[in-house]
């Protein structure tokens, strides 16, 4: 026990481990320090100073956040000195915030309101700054606003964009009262490599870092009754929409959800899942193309790995930062899109209705999804596949607004033709997700056996590594398959585009061999996605994450290929996967956009 | 209160009397333990603002566990009022090259930087010559050490020692969280030795003439000699090596013009000292015999009956508000409140009690802020409002 030390805090003894922070030090007596620019996902920063506490003998007051207790350290939490400094600082900050609070998108869930109304910051004495600020408004993304006067210089989005994304498109510029946060030449985040992940989002206390919200929109889509609304739910939305009304991270509420959707007057509420079964298909087979491209017709042009598509953050990352290497995507679309396409193709056909009065709106934990459905290439149904995103925290604001008490709604389905889906299209949600559901149906098509590993819950996929591999050997393969057997396939899985990144270098520079790499932007995956309920932690994640493989665990089928829906539109619709209706409905092209 | 009851001037810094070579040499065949212990006898403290032994503060280097350690010699030079260091690396270069190769020795390090402020551009290529005849002459004594120059860009904040690192690793010059200590966790992480150039200048002294010589002068806890930047409403200003411990007063007989109100210690970061406290206040390091009035830079500037005291401060806040880096709360908003509320209390829109509303608010400052900028912001504007309130009202 060398490394244990003992402090006191407010009088009470703890030991805890040597170098542990005052902040997590009074975490074990059960005090709460109050922080802002401390997240849990990030570096200690210790710019905001809301979590000065008093050492006893020292002068001045120290950032717990940023301190690591010493053997004998006496720590006062509360003192008159600490409270007093600490009301000084949320005046302070109060005075340069644009503290317009009723008319704010974050109302309710902001970090900053929180503290002032702890602290009951009810006069203002000092002067207020906003009007001598020349504030911006950023609305020109399709995901993301930026509003420079609500921005409490924290960094935490800096932090995000470099250390969890490694994009850099947010940075700090200036100094002194002009120091603001800002893009590469101020310019909007629509013009810089902003990849519209949206980790800023989830990690912003306060209201300067937004969602483009469609609220609006798909409540006037509902209430015109010419309009046949349909909506779609990512996997992670099930997992995480409860965080937002009142229940605990993790759990489960698909049934509900879908209940939800109809009482809020969606004509059809379907499932993003099976269209995640059909990326499997697609996406699966695309990869067997390559495979044999590569291996026994040895095109030049084609290479691997074959990369996943289906995150549109990680989409625009390697548009940006790796034009030269958009080849190794997979040329599918996401599941979002191919929903999207199929709604006013295959759908509109089905249930005979003018695919013009279809009003397509998907509910996502993401905010890159805004920004896919506005790309120009995706009008392959002949009108724009998706016509509206809203993420989780959109949807609960409906919920709210719809007065609906979710406790009491009961369990539905999703509604017939695409809302059928397997526990492969489940967790899609989480990272690792779409390789393990992908080695599922790929081992069986190859091999006629179903994937070596118990109960098909390929483990070494699962889990919260920034990178992790898995290597499955092909033994034993179909006769059409002779050409893999004995092969080790290799497979990475990277989230987090700080980590896109290392495995990106990793397959450039030749350190890696990899056949086939799922890529997502968001930490933890969709679940873990920017557009998923604000706050967000490892810990967070990882119930969400138990949820999903509990959904999956718990579904009757397993596999995409077995989706009787998915059976059913390749008879009907597209024929087989990587057909010509497929390619034209459901793969896609990518735009070179460099730095 | 014990003080030198005249100013003394010394010329330690700028003599010529000394031989680099062989005071390089002789140092670099002594124990590294010796030079410490030497260093610490002298009791020299920082000349850069904050007055850390520097005896330990290479102890505590050279104490680190790392193959790789650097020096650097801190020339930013941003302080209002402060103009030293140029001179000393103008005039007597080697000094200084010959003290960071010995720390360099003493600590274990193979590469040294003088982080050179953006403004003396001019200097660089003097200073180049100088280290090329320098490394040449390390080399021919078989010992490896190599300097460069690190040009600044005018941030004042990159003079802040982790601010520095920072910028010299390409990053935003930011203050870092301390602990952990550039001794442990400098530049690019490794222990470092980072000083004044006047500091350097001083170890010099120390390393060539013994501890005795520079102990001898000054008064308790404030040892040896300091270079002053003296200006303002003075009939000589200029550059002076005078003994630590001199009283206020004295020096204004010397330097003042006979209507002297008042005098800033050590630049914006300093305290204003008013005319009736010219005989109670002694120069020096922060202890028993001294009271407030560090030296930090050494900036001496002099105001007499002319000046506008509120003109005065308002200067001095402009120049905080605009050189914090913005990065922590206290000091960011805080500096513009106090700008802003000294001429709102001056205009009228707010009355007087709003002064100590603000008097809280620095002194908020210094205990919150996170590095040594925002955390003597309080030093000027409390003595400046405390000692000229009626100047701060009407
Ligand atoms: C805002 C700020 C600016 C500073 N600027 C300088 C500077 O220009 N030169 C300098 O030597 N030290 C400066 N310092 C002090 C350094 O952080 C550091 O204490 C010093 O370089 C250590 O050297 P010393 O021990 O020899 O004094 C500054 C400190 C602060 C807080
Ligand atoms: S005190 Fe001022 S200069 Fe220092 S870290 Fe804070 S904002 Fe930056």
């Amino acid at each position: 026990m060398e490394s244990k030390i003992k402090i006191k805090i407010n009088g009470e003894t703890v030991e805890v481990e040597k170098g542990t922070s005052m902040l997590e030090a009074a975490k074990q007596v059960g005090v709460i320090i109050p922080t802002l620019c401390y997240h849990k996902d990030l570096c200690v920063a210790g710019n905001c100073r809301v979590c000065v506490i008093e050492v006893v003998g020292q002068k001045r007051l120290s950032p717990a956040c940023a301190t690591p207790c010493e053997d004998g350290f006496e720590i006062l939490t509360n003192s008159l000195k600490v409270r007093n400094s600490r009301k000084y600082i949320l005046e302070l900050l109060l005075s340069e915030h644009n503290a317009d609070c009723t008319r704010c998108y974050k109302n309710g869930n902001c970090e900053l309101q929180r503290l002032a109304s702890e602290y009951k910051i009810m006069e203002q004495d000092f002067i207020r700054l906003v009007p001598f600020k020349n504030y911006t408004i950023d609305k020109f993304s399709p995901s993301i606003i930026k509003d420079d006067s609500k921005c409490i210089r924290c960094q935490r989005c800096v932090r995000t964009c470099a250390e969890l994304q490694g994009v850099n498109a947010l940075a700090v510029a200036f100094k002194g009262d002009q120091m603001k946060i800002t893009t590469f030449f101020e310019k909007a985040l629509n013009d810089v490599i902003c990849t519209n992940c949206g980790q800023c989002i989830n990690h912003c206390p306060t209201g300067a870092l937004v969602e483009r919200n469609y609220i609006e929109e798909v409540w006037d889509a509902i209430a015109d009754k010419t309009k046949h609304v349909v909506v779609q739910t990512a996997p992670a939305v099930r997992v995480g929409l409860g965080e937002e009304l009142g229940f605990e991270p993790g759990t489960r509420l698909t049934g509900k959800m879908v209940s939800a959707l109809k009482h809020l007057g969606f004509d059809a509420v379907m499932d993003t899942d099976f269209t995640a079964d059909l990326t499997i298909m697609e996406e699966g087979t695309e990869l067997l193309t390559r495979l044999k491209k590569v291996l026994v017709d040895h095109d030049p042009n084609v290479r691997l790995p074959m990369a996943t598509s289906c995150s549109p953050g990680w989409i625009k990352f390697i548009e940006h930062l790796y034009p030269e290497h958009l080849d190794i995507l997979s040329s599918c679309k996401s599941p979002q899109q191919m929903f999207g396409a199929l709604v006013k193709t295959y759908y509109a056909q089905a249930r005979k209705i003018n695919p013009d009065k279809i009003i397509s709106v998907s509910i996502m934990p993401c905010t890159a999804k805004k920004f896919e459905a506005n790309r120009p290439e995706m009008h392959d149904s002949g009108y724009r596949d998706v016509d509206y995103v809203l993420t989780t925290r959109e949807l609960a604001i409906m919920i709210k607004q719809a007065g609906i008490d979710f406790n009491r709604l009961e369990d539905m389905h999703f509604d017939r033709l695409m809302g059928e889906s397997t526990g492969a299209g489940v967790i899609f949600g989480s990272t690792g997700g779409v390789m393990e559901a992908a080695l599922r149906t790929v081992y069986e098509i190859v091999t006629g056996r179903e994937v070596p590993f118990e109960k098909l819950n390929i483990i070494p996929v699962r889990g919260t590594e920034g990178i992790r591999e898995v290597s499955v050997k092909i033994e034993n393969p179909l006769k059409e398959w002779a050409f893999l057997d004995g092969i080790e396939l290799n497979c990475a899985v990277a989230h987090g585009l700080v980590n896109a990144k290392k495995v990106m270098n990793s397959i450039i520079s030749g350190q890696t061999n990899y056949h086939f790499v799922e890529f997502m932007a968001c930490p933890g995956g969709c679940l873990g996605g920017g557009g998923q309920p604000i706050p967000t932690s490892p810990e967070i994640r990882q119930k969400r994450a138990e949820a999903i493989y509990a959904e999956d665990a718990g579904m009757p089928l397993r596999k995409s290929h077995l989706n009787p829906e998915i059976i059913k539109i390749y008879k009907d619709f597209l024929g087989e996967p990587l057909s010509e209706k497929s390619h034209h409905l459901l793969h896609t092209k990518y735009v070179k956009r460099g730095m | 209160m014990k003080t030198n009851f005249q100013l003394k001037k010394v010329d330690f810094i700028f003599n010529n009397e000394n031989d680099w070579e062989e005071v390089l040499s002789k140092n670099l065949n002594r124990s590294r333990q010796d030079i410490i212990n030497e260093l610490i006898s002298s009791e020299l403290k920082g000349r850069g603002g904050a007055g850390f032994p520097t005896g330990l503060k290479w102890k505590l280097s050279a104490d680190a566990n790392d193959e790789t350690k650097y020096v650097i010699c801190n020339a930013d030079e941003g302080e209002p009022g402060t103009f030293k260091d140029r001179e000393i690396l103008s005039k007597v270069p080697f000094k200084v090259l010959t003290a960071m190769a010995i720390c360099a020795y003493v600590i274990g390090a193979k590469e040294g930087y003088i982080y050179l402020r953006g403004e003396y551009f001019f200097l660089q290529p003097e200073i180049n010559n100088a280290i090329n005849e320098f490394e040449y002459y390390c080399k021919e004594i078989n010992f490896d050490f190599s300097i460069k120059i690190f040009m600044g860009s005018g941030a004042y904040i990159c003079g802040e020692e982790t601010a520095l690192f920072e910028s010299m690793e390409g990053k935003r010059g930011e203050p870092r969280n301390k602990p952990p200590y550039p001794s442990s966790y400098g530049y690019m992480g490794k222990p470092t030795v980072i000083n004044n150039v006047e500091t350097m200048a001083h170890a010099y002294t120390i390393c060539n003439y013994g501890a005795k010589r520079f102990y001898d002068l000054g008064v308790q806890y404030s040892r040896g000699s300091k270079l002053y930047s003296v200006s303002g409403d003075t009939p000589k200003p200029g550059i002076y090596e005078l003994e630590l411990g001199m009283s206020l007063s004295d020096f204004v007989d010397e330097f003042g013009d006979g209507d002297t109100k008042a005098v800033q210690v050590g630049g914006a970061s300093g305290f204003l000292v008013p005319r009736k406290k010219f005989n109670e206040t002694t120069i020096g390091y922060q202890g028993k015999l001294t009271g407030i009035s560090l030296p930090t830079g050494g900036s001496m500037m002099l105001f007499n009956s002319s000046r506008s005291m509120y003109n005065v401060l308002d200067n001095y806040l402009v120049f905080f508000h605009e050189e914090s880096c913005g990065q922590c709360t206290p000091c960011r908003v805080g500096c513009q409140q106090l700008l802003k509320g000294i001429k709102s209390v001056k205009n009228g829109q707010k009355n007087a009690q709003y002064l100590d509303k603000l008097l809280q608010l620095a002194e908020t400052m210094q205990f919150t802020a996170k590095c040594g900028l925002g955390q003597s912001v309080a030093n000027s504007f409390s003595s400046i409002v405390e000692n000229f309130r009626e100047e701060m009202i009407y």
